[in-house]
Parts: C-alpha cells; sequence; structure tokens
C-alpha cells in the first residue's frame, strides 16, 4: 500500500509539475514583453527556425507520400462500393482533421522537442555537477521558453502545411490537373468544416502542439528521487508524451463525433 | 517567478545566417496559411454568399442536420441553417439558397427528404415547369417524406410470412411433397409400357380404349378423306354444268349471261315501246285538252241554244194568246 501510495504521489507530482510548467509557458507566450526584444528574442528565433526549416521537406515529402498512399485506398474503395460521394467526406475528416495533425506532432517530438529537451537535461545536470544551479526563472526564460515556442510553432507550421497539401492532393487525385472540380470540392470541404468542428481542429491542434512543446520540457527539468538531472529513457519520455496526445486525440473524437 | 538578466542568452546558442529573414519568413507563412484557411473554409461555408431563405416544413425532421446539402438534379445548390420546432408541431427546416442558384426554384417546385439505407437524409428539389414565377424570399414549402429504413419492417413481416407459407409447403406432410411424390410415381410410370398413355388414363384398359379410339379415328378420317376426294369431283362437276370450266359449252352461267344479254335487248324494245306510247299519250292529251275546250263552247252554245229555245217558246206563247189562236182558257165552273 506504501509502495503504491508513494508511486501516485510521485505520479501525481510529476504531472502537476508538467501543469504547472504548462501553465508557466503559455503565461511567459502570452507575454510578448517577456522574449520580444533584446537577446531572448534572438534565442526565440533561432529555435523558431532550428525546429521548422530543417523539417520542412522532410516532412512534407512523407506527409505527401502517406496522403497519397490513403487518398488512393479510400477513393478505389468508395468507387469499389459505388460510394464515391462520401470519399471526399471521409477523406477530410481523417486525413485533415486527424491523422495530419498527429503525425505532425509526433514528427516534431520525435525530430526537435524530445532531443532537445535531452540537451536541456544534459545542460542542468553539468551545472549541478559544476555546482552552478540555474534559477527557475532563468531556465524558463533562456532554455525552455524558446524551445517551447519554437515547438509550438513548428507543430503548428508543418500540420498547416501538411494539412493544404493534403487538400491539393486530394482534389488532383479525385478531378486531376483541372479547375472543373473546385467548386463541388470546396463544397464538400466547407460542408465537413462545420463551426464546431473547425473550432475542435483549432484547439486540438494548438494542444498537440502545447503537449509537444510542454511534456518533454517538463521531464527533462524535472530532477529524479535522488534530486539528479540523470538521463532518462526516450521511450518513457515518448510514452509520456504519447498519453498526452492520445487524451487529446480522444476527446476531439468525442468532441466531434458525440 | 524570479526576474531573469538580460544577459543570461545561453552563449551555445548556434548562429544562424539570415536569422531575421528566416523568422520573419517563417511568421509571415504561417500567418498567411491561418488567414488563408480561416477565408477558404468561410468561403467553403458560403458566408460570403448572398443568400435567400427557404422554410421547408415536415412532420419529422429525424436525419436532418444543419449544414446539409439541399440539391437539385444532384448539384448542391442549397444548405441547411437551422431547424426549430413550429407552433403547430411541425418541424421547420430553414434552408438557405445561394442567390445565384434560386432561379432552379420556382413556385412548382417540389422537396423531398429522403433516407436511404445507406448515407444519411437528403433532401431534394424538383422543379418540373422552369417558366413558373421564382420562389420567393422566405417561401414556405411542405417537404414530402420517403424513408427507406421504415419500410424495413414491413419488409422484414411479408418476408417472414413468405418464409412461413415456404416452410408449409416444404415440410414433410405438405401439399408439395405429397405432389412431388405423386410426380414420382407418374415419371415410374412414364417410363413403364404404356408410357404418357397410361399416365394420362390412369389404368392400362382405358389406355388400350383410348388406341382403339384412335385407330376408328383414323380409319374416319380415311374415309373422310375418300369423302373429301368426292366432294372434289362433285364441285368440279358444279363447276363444269354451273361455269362451263374444261368445256366448249358455257354452262349455266353462260346460258343465263346470254338470256341477260336478250332480256337487255327486250328491255331496251320496251323502252322504246313506252316512248312511242308515250308520244301517243301527248297526242291523246292534246285531243282532250281540244275536247275540253269544244265542251266548253257546246255549254256556251248550248246556253244560246237554250236562249233561242226559250225566246221561240215566248214567240209561239205570245201567238198562241193572239188572236185567231188565241183560246180560252179560262175553265168555266158549272
Amino acid at each position: 500500500m506504501t509502495h503504491w501510495g508513494r508511486r501516485l504521489r510521485l505520479w501525481c507530482s510529476t504531472w502537476w509539475q508538467v501543469v504547472m510548467l504548462g501553465a508557466e509557458i503559455l503565461v511567459m507566450a502570452l507575454t510578448p514583453s517577456s522574449y520580444a526584444t533584446g537577446p531572448r528574442r534572438q534565442t526565440v528565433l533561432v529555435h523558431i527556425v532550428q525546429a521548422t526549416a530543417p523539417l520542412l521537406t522532410g516532412f512534407l515529402v512523407l506527409s505527401a507520400l502517406i496522403s497519397v498512399v490513403l487518398i488512393r485506398i479510400v477513393v478505389a474503395t468508395a468507387l469499389s462500393y459505388g460510394l464515391s460521394q462520401y470519399a471526399l467526406d471521409v477523406l477530410v475528416r481523417t486525413l485533415v482533421l486527424e491523422l495530419i495533425p498527429l503525425y505532425a506532432a509526433m514528427f516534431v517530438a520525435a525530430r526537435y522537442a524530445m532531443p532537445g529537451a535531452q540537451q536541456v537535461r544534459e545542460q542542468l545536470s553539468a551545472h549541478q555537477r559544476a555546482g552552478q544551479a540555474l534559477g527557475k526563472g532563468v531556465l524558463l526564460t533562456t532554455e525552455l521558453l524558446p524551445r517551447a515556442l519554437a515547438s509550438m510553432f513548428s507543430v503548428l507550421m508543418l500540420a498547416a502545411l501538411s494539412c493544404v497539401l493534403a487538400l491539393v492532393l486530394t482534389y488532383v487525385t479525385v478531378y486531376g490537373f483541372s479547375l472543373w472540380g473546385l467548386w463541388g470540392y470546396t463544397h464538400s470541404v466547407g460542408q465537413v468544416f462545420t463551426p464546431a468542428v473547425t473550432l475542435i481542429f483549432a484547439l486540438k491542434t494548438l494542444f498537440f502542439s502545447l503537449a509537444v512543446a510542454v511534456v518533454p520540457l517538463a521531464g527533462s527539468a524535472q530532477q529524479d528521487a535522488h534530486g539528479l538531472y540523470a538521463q532518462r529513457s526516450d521511450i518513457s519520455e515518448f510514452a509520456r508524451l504519447f498519453s498526452v496526445v492520445l487524451l487529446i486525440e480522444v476527446l476531439s473524437l468525442v468532441g466531434n463525433y458525440y | 517567478m524570479n526576474a531573469t538578466p538580460d544577459d543570461a542568452k545561453d552563449s551555445r546558442t548556434p548562429e544562424v545566417k539570415n536569422l531575421e529573414f528566416k523568422a520573419a519568413l517563417l511568421l509571415v507563412a504561417m500567418l498567411v496559411l491561418v488567414v488563408g484557411s480561416a477565408l477558404y473554409v468561410m468561403f467553403a461555408r458560403g458566408m460570403f454568399e448572398d443568400t435567400q431563405r427557404l422554410v421547408l416544413v415536415s412532420d419529422d425532421s429525424e436525419g436532418v442536420v444543419v449544414g446539409m446539402d439541399m440539391t437539385f438534379a444532384g448539384f448542391p445548390i442549397g444548405r441547411v441553417a437551422r431547424i426549430e420546432l413550429g407552433a403547430d408541431g411541425t418541424a421547420r427546416i430553414l434552408v438557405d439558397v445561394p442567390s445565384k442558384d434560386a432561379k432552379w426554384l420556382r413556385t412548382s417546385s417540389i422537396f423531398t427528404m429522403e433516407r436511404g439505407l445507406v448515407g444519411g437524409t437528403r433532401i431534394r428539389a424538383y422543379s418540373g415547369v422552369l417558366d413558373d414565377p421564382v420562389l420567393p424570399d422566405g417561401a414556405e414549402r411542405t417537404v414530402l417524406r420517403g424513408d427507406t429504413a421504415a419500410e424495413i419492417p414491413k419488409l422484414a413481416a411479408s418476408m417472414r410470412q413468405v418464409l412461413e407459407n415456404v416452410a408449409a409447403l416444404t415440410k414433410k406432410d405438405a401439399a408439395l411433397d405429397a405432389a412431388l411424390t405423386n410426380v414420382q410415381s407418374a415419371t415410374e410410370r412414364l417410363k413403364g409400357p404404356q408410357g404418357a398413355m397410361g399416365v394420362l388414363m390412369g389404368n392400362d384398359e382405358d389406355a388400350k380404349k383410348l388406341v382403339l379410339t384412335i385407330e376408328r379415328a383414323n380409319a374416319l378420317l380415311a374415309r373422310a378423306d375418300a369423302l373429301t376426294a368426292r366432294m372434289d369431283s362433285l364441285v368440279n362437276n358444279a363447276n363444269q354444268q354451273v361455269f362451263g370450266q374444261g368445256s366448249d359449252k358455257g354452262g349455266l352461267v353462260g346460258d343465263a349471261r346470254v338470256t341477260v344479254q336478250q332480256l337487255n335487248g327486250l328491255l331496251t324494245e320496251a323502252r322504246t315501246s313506252l316512248q312511242k306510247v308515250d308520244a301517243v299519250l301527248v297526242e291523246a292529251q292534246g285531243i282532250a285538252s281540244n275536247t275540253r275546250e269544244a265542251t266548253t263552247d257546246l255549254g256556251v252554245l248550248r246556253g244560246e241554244v237554250e236562249s233561242s229555245l226559250r225566246k221561240v217558246d215566248g214567240l209561239i206563247n205570245d201567238i198562241n194568246r193572239k188572236w185567231p189562236f188565241a183560246r180560252d182558257t179560262e175553265i168555266k165552273l158549272p
């Protein structure tokens, strides 16, 4: 019982720190004066460029490949069952609304946020060994906030670009390289994006980006049971992030379809 | 939150060439993407279109959702904007029709709401007469409903009835089983010596009788053939006699033709005679006319004669009254 109690307390304390750090980052992010000038601005811009530009090409190629495969599967299946009128609806709902934000978040987490969090933890460990522990405010403004803002921006940018690319690929796959179906296609897309669906989609993408920005960094800034910043397993960090992303996805599905 | 010194910048932050430009490019791209996507979705939702309102009234709005299309000839021309419950308990479906598509809706248009087995409810408009006046803004129309799903229970009940009938037909002691048994025995008999005849007659005796009847019928037919041959001969003779076929003589018909020709001659002569009689009659008519005139003259003559006679009679009387011829005409009584 004591063992389970300790684990429960640790679990609660860990998630409380994640929530608190997320709130602090949000507050700092919504206070541009804290990073819009001076060297902090430069740091934020550097992280934004580093988090987005190198990932753009690879992610767009991967996203286009996955989108084309899914579009072909859905269109061919719908045609074979005589349900082609629902193909566009299914594609927009599955690709744009559900899959693209999810794998954009996972891509940024795997390629930028989690390696960045690992670097932060190494720096914290180095500072600790050197006896120069950084204050919480310094850590937040110099290390965590720029990385968090960059991660959020990267997720939003990649998701937006990839959604537009998927919409274009869907149109080209269904109607070919002509403009005759543009009005009907636009109408179909508009029918999917009801105000409620649009709001849920925007909130989901925003929370995905926030989760990718906060969860790995919160884990990296957290001391272990011995008060040290020892190396942590990437898998356990990814599992923690994935559980949050999955929870957001489930909530969005509940909002959309129930 | 602790204050942070400005010089706390991480010295290990790598330098990026054209950082400001790249960052600005990314931020502008992000802004364009978000704003463009929002505008595109708003345009796709028809928020920039001028619309007119159409109210469809139905007793049930099940399956109708806000945002669903109303189609005309397969093309979406309207979108459900709101669904409300009317004061009379009917569902009022408010449809926004873009002004550019409103021309397809006429006062005589019919609106249907269908629910298929696959997919959601569909609202369709049909305009049979496109010369009718355009449907005005805010018009209310009753929508006709067709629900495939509602037909399924009826179909299932009918199917159950049919299946029960089939089960009753196919059970062990059912009529169909007995009929199949009879068919089997019939086919057995078909394979027997009497074949189909035995099956039809039911027993061999009757089959033999039928064979005998057929033989007699054959004999009768042979005699009928002979009779027909004789009839043919009779007809030939009649042809010869009546029409004179196969002989130099004309036959009855030829004779009749000659007689008719002679009758024609006689009639011609009679016609000539009658014409003469007509002339005689005309003359007689003239004579009678003259006689009538003479008779008239005779009347006048007679009058004149009678007048002369009276005058003579008067003259004689005068003479008699005069001397020496006067007579005493007076009668004297004793």
